[in-house]
């Protein structure tokens, strides 16, 4: 039990860095059905972004956050002004061809400036205190971890749901051409959120870099796919199905470790992602929405 | 009020608009009618700024439209409640009205006209927390048709309202259309229902593979011989 619970914790502070990743994924395709595959590596360059605020100029964790949220919401915006804008009206296979050069442009850019080893955040960024209830052991850093992804989930919420902007997101996402009818600005639309889910990939990656201390320019890969596969299994598009796919994907990944093999924990969320979509394509929340005529 | 001059659109090569001119003047109720792939759409799509013209020109109360963006379109009064209503599925009723109300920010006005459109449609209001998708397609209908009077549009541009429904609903759809007109809004109404179309419309014009065909009064079109072959069945 102890054990169970233990994984459970430790599931939950993994989980929140996949649901902050896949939160972008999805809220990107949700509005211009791109799969952005260079969105793991905005949440790779957060990670950079905090390590230098906070080694270089000696930052505090929060500052650091911040900096690199608002690093990576303008770099969101200038890809996708640059790189994918014009090919709106292209095929889909060509905006996702573009996504994946842009991804590797971002990977070897970082590692031309940053070199291609690992880097190590300072211990202490966060107060190095942990407690110990009933036999399982929560650090500080993984409550802050937590703490901050419901603080921005609960934002993004408020954004989406109760302001402007965000009423203008969810229409230009159901219907671009209505959208338009009632004054909305498409492109404005479009780069608030590739602005806002860019932030919140930035959040994860410092996150990942207090959590587990090293950084490295590859490490967007693999949490990106995973982020990927939440947001698939969640309901691609459905805000509250990445967070749900975020976390489910960190419990099962920690459990299988920790019960099994870490050497299976990929394998594993790889292969409910498979029987999810056999079972129900269109993802946990998913519907399949009907049009009436 | 809207004036149209000589109009191309073009979808890659093919050719859906050809010199199309018209005229919708202040109070009116005009009626664009035709077949299937006449070009009713197109017209209003271009209109509205959603497509651009290759050749001619869209001046809307003297200023030129046709190198505006939409929005700018819109703030300038002229609303446009597309083909198939394009309501907001996962969205309430409530909220497909207030993106009706976007560009404005006038809370008291925005009040009155939620009043407005409650008392016109009072299923509306009944529904007003439910989603849009799960309505029938008459209250869609009534839904877009809210939606775009809640931008207090001088210009209403409708594309086939009657579209999917019952012959009552369909009845009911163009008495409140006149109820619009009569109270201060000017329409350009798209329909296949030649008939009913000509019947409430000030003037008309018939559309025919890309180009105007014939135009006149509501009256005259519904007494042509042509009009009666080819619209009304007889
Ligand atoms: N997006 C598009 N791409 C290519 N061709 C198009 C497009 N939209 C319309 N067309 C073509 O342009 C012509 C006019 O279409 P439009 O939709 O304006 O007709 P319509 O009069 O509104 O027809 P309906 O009564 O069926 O709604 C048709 O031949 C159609 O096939
Ligand atoms: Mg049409």
């Amino acid at each position: 039990m102890e054990q169970f619970v233990q994984q459970l914790i430790n599931g939950l502070s993994l989980g929140s860095i996949y649901a902050l990743i896949a939160l972008g994924y999805t809220m990107v395709y949700g509005i211009v059905k791109l799969i952005n595959f260079a969105h793991g590596d905005i949440f790779m360059v957060g990670a950079y972004v905090g390590f230098v605020s906070i080694t270089y100029f000696n930052m505090g964790f929060f500052p650091a956050l911040l900096i690199a949220m608002l690093f990576c919401a303008v770099l969101g915006v200038v890809i996708e002004k640059v790189a994918y804008k014009p090919l709106r009206n292209a095929s889909r296979i060509t905006a996702l061809i573009t996504a994946i050069g842009v991804s590797l442009l971002l990977e070897y850019v970082v590692m031309f400036f940053a070199k291609a080893g690992v880097r190590t955040y300072p211990e202490n960024v966060l107060p190095n205190l942990e407690m110990t209830i009933l036999g399982v052991r929560i650090t500080f850093t993984q409550v802050c971890i937590f703490a901050v992804t419901i603080a921005l989930v609960i934002l993004l919420q408020f954004i989406v749901h109760k302001t402007r902007v965000g009423k203008a997101m969810r229409a230009v996402s159901m219907d671009k051409d209505a959208a338009q009818l009632m004054g909305i600005n498409v492109n404005n639309t479009i780069s608030v959120t590739f602005a806002i889910g860019s932030a919140l990939a930035g959040a994860a990656g410092i996150l990942v870099g207090v959590y587990y201390n090293s950084i490295d320019p590859l490490m967007g890969i693999i949490p990106g796919l995973k982020a990927f596969v939440a947001a698939v299994f969640g309901g691609i598009g459905i805000i509250p199905g990445a967070m749900i796919g975020g976390f489910s994907i960190g419990a099962v990944e920690t459990m299988v470790s920790g019960y099994g093999s870490s050497l299976y924990k990929d394998a594993v969320a790889f292969a409910i992602l498979i029987l999810v979509l056999i079972v129900k394509p269109s993802g946990l929340l998913g519907k399949n929405t009907r049009e009436k005529v | 009020m809207l004036e149209i001059k000589n109009i191309d659109v073009f979808y890659g090569v093919i050719h859906a608009l050809k010199d199309i001119s018209l005229t919708v003047n202040e109070g009116e109720i005009v009626t664009l009618i035709g077949a299937n792939g006449a070009g009713k759409t197109s017209t209003l799509r271009t209109i509205s700024g959603l497509i651009r013209p290759a050749k001619g020109s869209v001046h809307f109360n003297g200023e030129k439209i046709s190198d505006k963006s939409v929005q700018d379109i819109v703030k300038k009064g002229l609303s446009h409640v597309p083909e198939g209503r394009h309501v907001f599925a996962s969205m309430t009723v409530l909220e497909n009205l207030e993106l009706g109300a976007y560009l404005r920010n006038d809370k008291k006005g925005i009040k009155e006209d939620f009043e407005k459109i409650y008392a016109r449609f009072p299923i509306l209001e009944k529904r007003s927390k439910q989603h849009a998708g799960t309505l029938s397609g008459g209250e869609q209908q009534m839904l877009a048709i809210g939606r775009a009077l809640m931008s207090r549009p001088k210009l209403l541009l409708m594309d086939e309202p009657s579209m999917g429904l019952a012959p009552l609903l369909v009845k009911e759809i163009f008495s409140i259309i006149e109820d619009i007109n009569r109270q201060g809004t000017t329409i350009l109404l798209v329909e296949q229902n030649a008939n009913m179309a000509l019947s409430i419309a000030h003037r008309a014009y018939v559309l025919e593979t890309g180009s105007i065909v014939l135009s006149g009064s509501g009256k005259e079109l519904s007494q042509s011989e042509e009009i009666k072959k080819a619209y009304l069945g007889g």
